[in-house]
């Protein structure tokens, strides 16, 4: 579904990615890990457009994405910090993000479903200002959904959320997966990942440090546990976890 | 609804709920209802609200126009990340925070001109004030929203629009001083003609004395470009360099935008 080619991207002196190729399987849920500063929120940003690379390849549906963001139709994201505009209702920040996607002849939301899970039905009249960090981070989650995208890209999804929450969450990452959608993760909690992610990326200092299926991760580095898994290969690139 | 237009009224919503934003209005409101309560009458009013416009808008512009842009980041990158373009989200973003600063700035200082029946103060002179206060509305909010997108460190950012401020409202006066007299014996009337249409400010403030009896307080930019270009033709000009100034922050802001990282 989506695949990206010798991808690169440089800060100043800093280089964020290094040929980075990968890809992320329809019907699959890819968790991103990788120590701070290893490249992965550049790599997520890459595939929105919201990050230009040096060079490489953003391929969607076989073909490189547009420059003008029309492939961006078949996305939907959760970045890691869910703010908006502090003095919106949570009504109008649906509505704005919902006609802004609409654009021309554009689709109409039609998964409500995290909407109606987490309660957001009696939030809708209440200003930004006044929800606590986890209910924005519930509306973030709800707008990422909200058009049923083909692809799902979730930064840090379940961060700020209260355990019922996460647990929703993870059940409707689960029921999109099964619908063949494309679902990419990242997430400093390993646990959190365990029994979600199907494959497993790990990017250390801009480089892909392994990629494969979760099972062919634990059997590599000889663990039972993701968290272990992920932990030795943090010791393999000489990072403490 | 187009894009631009969707921004704007959601920027328009979210800010006319800005309690920031209503305290500035009730503040202008507050001043100039206080000018006419202490028996000032029309035209000493725009007066002498015209130097308080002169450093209140341009500071208010920059400095919450930059905290506004830094707090909305993450919201843009939220909206980014939707199949839209840059360009028409960007003008909706300016827009959404230099219209409301504007209606803001007109209705506070504008009311108790209604609520006094213009106190005598001829329309010219009330419009050009009021278009003087909005164009400085966009010009900062301008500059402002260049200044966040062009530096990531917030505490840099919110230095630099003060910066700004101070150079346009304070330092500008002091340089042309220093440079009239260290420069005394050359004809400085050109160079001097040119930096004053480098400062939007001092700008606004010929356009609206040019409306009142008060050439005195217009300064030496503001008297050398009327000796230069006559009341009328002075005006004129200072006024459509100050319609093209409200173009040059957008223009640049918008291209910092279309180009950067998120």
């Amino acid at each position: 579904m989506i695949r990206v080619e010798n991808l690169r991207k440089r800060y100043g002196s800093h280089d964020a990615l290094r040929g980075v190729t990968l890809e992320f399987r329809n019907g699959a849920v890819t968790a991103l890990v990788g120590p701070n500063a290893s490249g992965k929120t550049t790599l997520i940003k890459s595939l929105l457009g919201l990050v230009r690379p040096d060079a490489g390849t953003v391929i969607m549906k076989g073909a490189p994405v547009d420059a003008a963001g029309r492939y961006r139709r078949a996305i939907g994201y959760m970045p890691q910090l869910a703010r908006f505009p502090e003095n919106l209702t949570v009504a109008d920040v649906i509505a704005l993000v919902a006609s802004v996607r609409a654009g021309e002849g554009g689709e109409s939301p039609r998964d409500d479903e995290l909407i109606e899970a987490f309660h957001l039905v009696r939030e809708m009249d209440r200003l930004v200002r006044t929800l606590s960090g986890g209910t924005r981070q519930k509306v973030s989650a709800a707008i990422a959904f909200l058009f049923s995208p083909e692809v799902l890209i979730l930064d840090e999804p379940t961060a700020g959320l209260d355990p019922l929450a996460a647990a929703i969450l993870k059940d409707k990452i689960r029921s999109v997966r099964a619908e063949g959608r494309t679902v990419l993760i990242t997430s400093h909690v390993s646990a959190e990942l365990e029994g979600l992610a199907d494959d497993v990326a790990f990017l250390c200092d801009g480089e892909i440090g392994f990629t494969g299926t979760f099972d062919s991760l634990l059997r590599q580095v000889g663990e039972n546990r993701f968290e272990g898994a992920i932990a030795s290969l943090f010791r393999s690139k000489g990072r403490v976890a | 609804m187009s894009v631009v237009r969707l921004i704007v009224s959601a920027g328009l919503r979210d800010l006319s709920r800005s309690r920031w934003l209503i305290g500035y209005a009730l503040g202008f409101f507050a001043l100039a209802e206080g000018l006419f309560w202490f028996g000032g009458s029309g035209p000493q009013v725009v007066l002498s609200l015209l130097n308080i416009v002169l450093m209140v808008v341009p500071l208010v512009a920059l400095v919450f126009g930059a905290i506004h842009v830094y707090a909305s980041r993450e919201f843009v990158e939220l909206l980014l990340a939707q199949p839209v373009p840059r360009k028409p989200l960007f003008t909706g973003l300016w827009l959404g925070l230099a219209l409301p600063l504007a209606c803001a700035f007109a209705l506070g200082a504008g009311l108790p001109f209604v609520f006094n029946g213009g106190g005598g103060a001829g329309f010219a002179a009330l419009a050009t004030l009021a278009a003087a206060g909005i164009v400085l509305s966009f010009i900062f909010a301008g500059i402002a929203t260049w200044i966040a997108w062009s530096t990531d460190d917030r505490l840099r950012g919110v230095g630099l629009a003060l910066g700004v401020w101070l150079a346009a409202t304070v330092l500008y006066d002091g340089a042309i001083l220093a440079a009239t007299a260290a420069f005394g014996d050359y004809p400085l009337e050109r160079p001097l003609l040119g930096a004053m249409i480098l400062n939007p400010v001092d700008l606004a403030r010929l356009v609206v004395l040019s409306q009142l009896d008060a050439s005195a307080l217009m300064g030496y930019t503001g008297a050398l470009f009327n000796k230069a270009l006559g009341t009328v033709g002075g005006a004129a000009v200072a006024g459509a360099a100050l319609l093209a100034w409200s173009g040059v922050p957008y223009l640049m802001s918008a291209r910092r935008f279309a180009r950067r990282d998120f």
